[in-house]
């Protein structure tokens, strides 16, 4: 709007959203906030909000019970392995998409967006034998292949429509200027596509990182990631408020630092490319 | 060297055949201009040659040898497009050397290539910006720097001005015209300006539905056009046709006669009419008028200004050795 | 658009991810179609033969079947409905001037990125308990009698924390189609006399058209096989079986993966059934 807002409007519209705002963020406020309470004041009635005496021990106990960094370097590898990969080989895909479109291209990537519709649950056995066939069971290579597949469709589709904005005389003009296709997808598409790129991979190391299925499904002990590591919290233990909450934050604190650092990137991904 | 010919070329899309077969030769340095209104198939016919499109039919040879089937990099060509698409990631320089790159060429030799092409297009302050902070014109002298490095067998040009503003375009005719002259390079240049095409071109295709109408200096296009399509395209402002009795009388279907050749008096003349419109260029007058039976309204040039204002009854005398003569397929009669 | 050339390498280039979803969905399917026809029981006796149509008839007519299938799709439109008319308020709230707007927005997208068992945890414990949950705490301040969130309205809390995580998504695109909208449109209709209940109506609401159906088409996806939730929630007790949770207790609890493979199927036609619905529209709008 081009318009000029009275400062009353404006101050209006502030507080509501802020209001808005802020009752959307508490639960995860009130996480963080209990994480640093002692059990005894987590559940303290009536709630303290502020006034506490702020403390690291639950970080420390769940970090001494559960060997923390090795459930986040699991999940580091498992979301970060399955996005790259998947988009190394979305890359080529949403270029033929996008700059060589067919008939077909479109009934493609719909039938490539229907298979996210598969149940994973009806295919969990199978899926379950098969890695006990390949070895794959509580493996990070196994979860890395099945978490790629699962978003691939997504990757492809989001690279897609970034690389439709490119316009293709660019491409033509790398053509006439020599370059191999290698060398036009290698020198000047993806370098172009860059924002776009990023975008699709923090969208998907998401996903992946926030994935709940095949991850407790698949994994036992040695693979597991921070899905497995809070869902150990479920059990009647949970009623520890502070100390789930401290395994809360943790298993969380990666990708809202990394939401935080890159949120123009991520506020583009999160809307997988759709609108503009 | 530069000779493009093409032998029964055929481009369809699916059913739809864009360009019929046709035969085209543009010798080697020569400037050749493709004009035609939208959707005459002027850009696929370029693209076709650019290698950016596969024939249908047909051969395109370059210096005689067989290129249809070769990638566009094979050909040794060089494209200026109409968005110009530079590499908006890349400084001027690296655009540039864009092409020299992709063909491994040694650095210094790049750079003393790079060095001469921003000197003769006015870059060299420019180089190491992004093409996202130049001006419309400069990008252009990019893209035309980025063709000429490779020294190309022929340019490709496609509507390379339509971007630019009306003054811009007139500076940057000459400095191509201006290119051409100086590389003598064949060049191959696409555009729905007949002025464009008029002003640059050594020879002119003109193109309609896919099919040649006519090919010629432009000249010779404007002094016997071979149909009344080519008659009413170039040259402006176009052309009158004139139906009915009145081109009877000359024996043909219609007859044509171009604005400039037509005398105004306000006291005789072997047609009457009413004037219109008139358009004050200062140079020139462009009246409209309104009345003469067969051709309402026809427009007429007057050198210099001229004292009639609108309503004014006017009488026409056109000059009867550049009449234009067309039979009822629209045909020039000899 | 293209040459011979490009449009081989285009074909080449696309096999790979072709290739492999073709795969991740072929091998699974015919092993999961293979099994439904079979008596398998993998603790007690592994696979023991043919066992026809058998498995499919008693999935269909089990009592827990289409109760199942209403509880999935009563959570997939639920959340659907919460957050496409959530969103659009709150991209409306978002779009007006105000300080901070970028703060906000990072408050409202929050909740995406944290992972569903994190949230159902947390909101399973320290708001919807009924002793300690600040809800309950809540209830007693007003002097109303705390409520047993999981057990007495568990859809609805199921409903609830599905839709507080899918509605920072929602609000974004929301938001960034309403920030596309030609602001002269909008006072082209105000100079033609609009009210502002109209404006939204005839001008916003069709705007937003094309972003609701990718919000609806995206969260459909995801929403059809939501698991976590329940899993940590109400592990499918209190009307809260989804078809989902209902197959994989036929396959993990009680062992019997050809009834559960039987139930996999009708999983599978289920979600070919919306996803042809779904299809039929975003095709139509994909282009647009």
């Amino acid at each position: 709007m081009a318009r000029a807002v009275t400062t009353q409007r404006k101050a209006i519209n502030t507080t509501l959203a802020w209001a808005v705002g802020l009752l959307i963020f508490f639960p995860i406020l009130w996480t963080i906030l209990t994480s640093f309470k002692t059990e005894a004041q987590a559940i303290s009635d009536p709630p303290v909000f502020l006034f506490f005496d702020w403390t690291l021990e639950n970080y420390a106990v769940v970090q001494e019970r559960s060997d923390y960094m090795r459930f986040l370097w699991n999940s580091v590898i498992i979301a970060g392995g399955s996005t790259i990969l998947g988009t190394i080989i979305a890359i080529p895909a949403a270029w033929s998409m996008a700059f060589v479109p067919s008939r077909r291209t479109k009934d493609i990537l719909l039938w490539m967006l229907s298979t996210k519709m598969l149940p994973a649950v009806g295919v969990l056995y199978p899926i379950y034998l098969l890695f006990i066939k390949l070895g794959w069971l509580d493996s990070r290579i196994g979860l890395v292949i099945v978490l790629m597949l699962i978003n691939l469709p997504i990757i492809v589709w989001m690279l897609y429509t970034y690389f439709r904005e490119i316009p293709g005389e660019i491409l033509e003009a790398a053509r006439m200027d020599g370059a191999s296709l290698r060398e036009e997808i290698l020198y000047v598409l993806t370098p172009m596509a860059v924002p776009g790129i990023a975008s699709t991979i923090l969208l998907n190391i998401i996903l992946a990182w926030n994935e709940a299925f095949w991850t407790l499904n698949l994994t036992a002990a040695k693979a597991a990631p921070l899905t497995a590591f809070i869902a150990s919290y479920s059990s009647p233990e949970g009623l520890f408020y502070a100390k789930l909450s401290a395994a809360s934050v943790m298993a969380i604190a990666p990708i809202l630092i990394m939401g935080w650092f890159s949120q123009k990137q991520l506020v583009r991904g999160l809307t997988f490319g759709a609108v503009k | 060297m530069g000779r493009i010919q093409l032998k029964q070329v055929k481009k369809s899309f699916g059913d739809v055949t864009v360009i019929p077969p046709l035969d085209l030769t543009i010798e080697d340095g020569e400037f050749t201009v493709f004009v035609g209104p939208s959707g005459c198939g002027k850009s696929t016919l370029l693209r076709l040659i650019a290698g950016l499109e596969d024939t249908t039919d047909g051969v395109i040879e370059i210096d005689g040898k067989d290129a249809t089937a070769l990638p566009p990099a094979k050909r040794s060509l060089a494209m200026v497009f109409q968005s110009y698409a530079l590499y908006p990631h890349m400084s001027v320089r690296k655009n540039i050397a864009f092409p020299m790159k992709m063909a491994g060429m040694d650095k210094a030799e790049q750079e003393r290539r790079i060095a001469s092409a921003a000197k003769a297009l006015n870059l060299t302050d420019y180089l190491d910006r992004r093409p996202g902070q130049l001006s419309g014109g400069q990008r252009q002298r990019v893209a035309i720097g980025r063709a000429i490095v490779r020294e190309p067998a022929a340019f490709l040009f496609d509507e390379p001005l339509s971007n630019l503003d009306a003054a811009l375009r007139v500076g940057m005719r000459m400095e191509i015209s201006e290119l051409h002259k100086k590389l003598d390079t064949t060049m191959i240049y696409v555009t729905h300006d007949q002025v464009e095409a008029m002003t640059m071109a050594d020879k002119i295709v003109v193109l309609q539905a896919g099919v040649i109408e006519q090919v010629g200096s432009p000249l010779e296009l404007y002094r016997s056009p071979r149909n009344k399509f080519v008659a009413g395209f170039i040259g402006s402002p176009k052309m009158n046709f004139i139906e009915g009795p009145e081109a009877a009388k000359h024996d043909a279907q219609t007859i044509g006669i171009r604005p400039e050749h037509i005398e105004v008096s306000t006291s005789e003349g072997l047609w009457q009419g009413k004037v219109g419109v008139a358009e004050h260029l200062g140079s020139d007058t462009f009246i409209h008028v309104h009345g003469v039976p067969g051709c309402d309204p026809m427009t007429v040039r007057v050198g210099g200004e001229i004292p009639v204002h609108h309503g004014d009854t006017v009488f026409l005398n056109p000059n009867l050795d550049h009449l234009h003569r067309f039979d009822a397929e629209g045909l020039r009669i000899q | 658009m293209a040459t011979q050339h490009s449009r081989s390498a285009a074909r080449l280039m696309m096999a790979p991810a072709v290739f492999l979803l073709l795969v991740w969905m072929l091998v699974p399917l015919s092993m999961t179609l293979w099994f439904s026809f079979r008596k398998y029981l993998p603790l007690r006796g592994g696979d023991l033969g043919w066992a026809g149509f058998d498995n499919y008839v008693r999935f269909v007519t089990s009592s827990a079947f289409w109760p199942s299938v209403m509880t999935t799709l009563l959570i997939v439109g639920g959340v659907l409905v919460v957050t496409v008319v959530l969103g659009v308020l709150l991209a409306i709230l978002l779009d007006q001037p105000m300080w901070g707007q970028g703060v906000v927005r990072i408050l409202v997208i929050a909740p995406f990125f944290v992972m569903p068992t994190v949230s159902a945890l947390v909101w399973k414990n320290m708001f919807m308990d009924p002793v300690n949950g600040l809800f309950a705490h809540l209830w007693k301040f007003f002097g109303a009698e705390p409520i047993s969130w999981l057990s007495e309205a568990s859809m609805q809390s199921l409903i609830m924390i599905v839709s507080w995580q899918w509605l920072p998504f929602a609000t974004l695109i929301l938001l960034t189609a309403i920030q596309s909208l030609d602001s002269e449109q909008l006072e082209a209709a105000e100079m033609d006399g609009a009210p502002p209940l109209a404006r939204f109506f005839h001008i916003i609401l069709p705007h937003l058209s094309r972003a609701i159906t990718v919000v609806i088409l995206i969260q459909t996806i995801f929403l059809l096989s939501i698991f976590a939730e329940i899993f940590v929630t109400t592990q499918g007790s209190f009307g809260t079986k989804t078809l989902t949770y209902l197959i994989f207790q036929r396959v993990l609890e009680s062992q019997n993966v050809g009834l559960g493979s039987a139930g996999g199927v009708y999983a599978i036609i289920l979600a070919n059934i919306v996803a042809l619905f779904l299809m039929r529209i975003v095709g139509k709008n994909l282009d647009a």
